[in-house]
């Protein structure tokens, strides 16, 4: 169970990779998260369903290796397995006819934005995408967005491909030209971006889904680690009440601050990977006795 | 050997537990009691007066035939008490470590009055360990029916209603969100108390025995709905606990250092993060802790803490401080005696009649301190104990980097998703049967913490074993 059947490095650092999990693609719809566990001694780490296949068994994930796990994971191979794979969890999108809508991609945010596009667009719905990351290298699918968009945007903030700017800016100026026009907008990617993306849509009144990405442990509304504080002081649980939520509701700055708390042991998770990598070639040079 | 008077065996001693002593266990994962030799259990097993009409089994929840495992014990004959106590408990070797024996079995012991009761659940332990190790009982399966039953959650209410139904030879299907079964025994109860080769054996055991599948990673609600579950299988048990962690809503509780017992205890105890980094999933423990709440949950969070502070420390230096704030009195506390007095060995320190009303932050957004009011205790409540009343002008604060709330949980909604027709009471709990864990929706039992809401490892696994009955009966009726 959960074999990779296929994998492509979509760039230095983000891989995609297509999955045996039966039971997940048969209930999986967009905008839902499933929890990986690579090995026996891994971490639950959620990532996005960014595409499925019901009649294979299949679902997709697209991640970047950012931490110990996610670096882990991306050396997986075809044929090599997940130890777990749960879901699928949280809540789907609600996808149905809005009218104009604006879909925003940040870095690795793009593919799960991808398929929310996509049924948003086979809806009726008239989608306008802005896509960015901060360099050409880490930015992805634009083909697959622009097939699916009435119109596309691509920025960076490095000026390497498309606009040099932020996300925000060619949002700003769509829904300058067109006050009024549009129902909605999606913004996945970072943090950071999702909270300068719903500040840029509040003066319009747009209402903005973001699909947050907070800490989380057993993702079943169990530990409480994924907790995240709306501006008017409730608390949610992001894995079952979410991930998706209202940009304007959201306390981002406290969610910016608990998403740092583990800092440091990530830092020390990286280095005993490094650490270990080290001593794997150590030991190797001894046998073959190398000196 | 000639069997000796009632005087004679009321005069012999209670054989304490062997434990690790505290300079040593804060420093380590290991279980803190190690368990009777065959020598002392049989020593502790004379001391029963093998009464004609015995208080402890009534006191039992699940009705073990107390006397006649402890006779076999006393007699050697370990076979023999396996046999007994199995027919009524599944899980011996864990409810040995985990069950409030001071308030059920031994609260009833006859030698309790004059005395101190038969340590009973040490006993309990004993053969329970036994077993693990000599497998002296084979677990039989009846023909099968041909019946399916679908039982969602692993805990202990799961358990046991899976290992009845398999006994009668029906097809039973487990369902477990979680990469690990064993619900709390497995994510909440720490190694040092139940460690996880014992949830891990006595699963598996049964398991092969009985045939019974288990499905993990499947969270029911989201990978399969109940009804779904209706279609294939023939009745469903829902065993999904009390899960739902609480948070005091005071200012500050979004703080950085603030976190739920689960979640600190999921990283330790499911997770393995106390051996972080060679596991990957870290877990922070602050330089001084407070711990809210004074149940088992909070002495298992508390101790944690503990130990993970010597261990940073080192043998000589300072490990910091871990309080258990709790606004009752000492006499109020709910979590079992034993966990409390080795929680206190370990260095935890009690503030009782205390509540927090705030948590301070610094300008970088983690916590800097706790505030607190004093308590006194006033005139009884609706639950019978002395109400706590603030002393005013008592504020003070309590300088800590991490809170941890320990309060109580309720049952998880996932399980309900689509399940509109399930009936509920306000608290979130299932409405079902005491008897025999029926439902309002057809085809559906339900027992354990999500029915009650937290209770004991004991008491659920008595709800599963009723509503396994029931459902049994029920399937033996199907055309
Ligand atoms: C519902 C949900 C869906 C997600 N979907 C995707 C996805 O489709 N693709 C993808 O690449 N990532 C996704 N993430 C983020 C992903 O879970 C994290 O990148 C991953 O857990 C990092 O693990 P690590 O051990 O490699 O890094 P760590 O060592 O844990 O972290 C390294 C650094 O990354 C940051 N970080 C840690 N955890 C997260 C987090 N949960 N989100 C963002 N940054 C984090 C921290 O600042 C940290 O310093 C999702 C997260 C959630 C909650
Ligand atoms: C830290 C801690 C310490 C404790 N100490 C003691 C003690 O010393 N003695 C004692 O007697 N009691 C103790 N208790 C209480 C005792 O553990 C519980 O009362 C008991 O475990 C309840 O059993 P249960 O089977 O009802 O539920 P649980 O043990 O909670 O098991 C429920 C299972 O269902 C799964 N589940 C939930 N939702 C779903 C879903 N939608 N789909 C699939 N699976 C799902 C969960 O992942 C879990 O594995 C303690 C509890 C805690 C938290
Ligand atoms: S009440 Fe005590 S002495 Fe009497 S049978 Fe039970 S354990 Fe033995
Ligand atoms: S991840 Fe534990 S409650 Fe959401």
């Amino acid at each position: 169970m959960y074999r990779i059947l296929r994998k492509e490095n979509i760039s230095d650092v983000t891989k995609m990779v297509i999955v045996e999990a039966p039971h997940i693609a048969r209930s999986a719809k967009p905008g839902q998260f499933v929890i990986v566990i690579s090995h026996e001694k891994g971490e639950r780490v959620p990532l996005t369903i960014a595409d499925f296949d019901r009649e294979a068994g299949t679902i997709t994930i697209i991640f970047q290796e950012i931490g110990k796990s996610t670096i882990e994971m991306g050396r997986l191979e075809v044929g090599d397995s997940f130890m777990t794979i749960a879901g699928p969890l949280g809540h789907a999108t609600e996808i149905k006819n809005y009218g104009k809508v604006i879909c925003v991609g940040g870095g690795v945010g793009i593919a799960p934005v991808f398929p929310i596009a996509r049924a948003l667009k086979e809806a009726g719905n008239e989608v306008i995408s802005v896509i960015g990351a901060r360099n050409k290298e880490l930015l992805l699918w634009e083909d697959r967005m622009a097939e699916v968009s009435d119109q596309l945007i691509v920025t960076t903030d490095d000026g390497s491909a498309g606009r040099k700017c932020l996300v925000t800016e060619p949002i700003r100026e769509l829904l300058e030209a067109d006050p009024g026009g549009f129902a909605r907008v999606w913004a996945i990617g970072p943090a950071i971006m999702m909270k300068f993306v719903s500040y840029t849509t509040k003066p319009f009144e747009v209402p903005t889904t973001v699909s947050l990405n907070t800490i989380m442990v057993d993702g079943t509304g169990m530990c409480g680690g994924c907790r995240v504080l709306m501006a008017d002081g409730r608390a949610k649980f992001v894995c079952v009440d979410g991930p998706e939520f209202e940009g304007h509701d959201v306390d981002w700055d406290s969610l910016l601050s608990r998403m740092t708390y583990y800092h440091n042991e990530e830092q020390t998770a990286v280095q005993h990977l490094h650490g270990k990598d080290h001593k794997c070639r150590l030991d190797k040079a001894v046998e073959e006795g190398v000196r | 050997m000639s069997a000796l008077t009632k005087k004679e065996r009321m005069a012999i001693p209670r054989k304490p537990m062997p434990v690790q002593e505290p300079e040593a266990r804060v420093l380590n994962f290991e279980e803190v009691a190690t368990g009777y030799t065959p020598e002392m259990a049989q020593e502790e097993a004379e001391r029963c007066l093998q009464c004609k009409d015995p208080k402890c089994s009534q006191q039992c929840p699940v009705q073990v035939d107390i006397p006649q495992f402890i006779a076999a014990v006393r007699d050697g004959d370990m076979a023999e008490a396996v046999s007994i106590l199995k027919g009524k408990n599944n899980l011996p070797a864990i409810c040995g470590r985990v069950c409030p024996q001071e308030v059920q079995c031994e609260s009833g012991c006859i030698l309790g009055i004059k005395g101190k009761p038969v340590a009973i659940g040490r006993l309990e332990r004993f053969v329970g360990d036994y077993e693990l190790s000599h497998k002296t009982l084979a677990m039989t399966r009846a023909a099968s029916t041909g019946r399916k039953v679908a039982v969602v959650g692993s805990g202990p209410a799961g358990l046991a209603c899976a290992v009845d139904l398999g006994r009668l030879g029906h097809d039973v299907t487990i369902f477990e969100a979680l990469h690990l079964p064993g619900g709390v025994l497995a994510y909440g109860i720490p190694e040092f108390r139940l460690p996880k080769d014992v949830i891990g054996n006595e699963i598996k055991s049964a398991a092969e025995a009985l045939d019974i599948k288990i499905r993990r990673d499947h969270v029911i609600g989201n990978t399969l709905t109940i009804d779904e579950l209706l279609e294939e299988f023939d009745a469903v048990f829902l065993g999904t606990g009390a899960g739902l962690p609480v948070f005091l809503n005071i200012p500050g509780v979004n703080l950085n250092g603030v976190m739920s017992a689960n979640e600190l205890l999921t990283r330790v105890n499911l997770m393995k993060g106390y051996r972080f980094p060679a596991y990957d999933t870290p877990v922070k423990v602050g330089r001084n802790v407070a711990v809210i709440g004074a149940g088992n949950v909070a002495m298992d969070a508390v101790r944690c803490v503990r130990r993970l502070q010597a261990i940073r420390a080192g043998e000589d230096g300072d490990a910091g401080e871990v309080h258990v704030v709790y606004r009752r009195s000492a006499d109020e506390v709910p979590a079992r005696r034993e966990e409390v007095h080795h929680a206190a060995e370990e260095g935890v320190i009690f503030d009782f009649l205390t509540n927090p009303v705030a948590i301070l932050g610094d300008e970088s957004g983690a916590v800097r301190a706790l505030q607190c009011v004093r308590m006194e205790l006033g005139e009884p409540d609706a639950s019978g104990r002395r109400r706590p009343v603030a002393i005013e002008g008592s504020d003070f604060e309590l300088e800590v980097d991490q809170v941890i709330f320990a309060l109580g949980t309720n049952p998880n909604p996932l399980v309900f998703s689509n399940a509109d027709d399930l009936k509920r009471n306000k608290r979130g709990t299932v409405e079902a049967s005491d008897e025999s864990g029926l439902t309002t929706k057809p085809g559906v039992w339900a027992g354990g913490d999500v029915v009650t809401g937290a209770a004991t490892v004991i008491s659920a696994m008595g709800a599963g074993k009723r509503a396994a009955a029931d459902i049994h009966e029920y399937l033996c009726g199907l055309n």
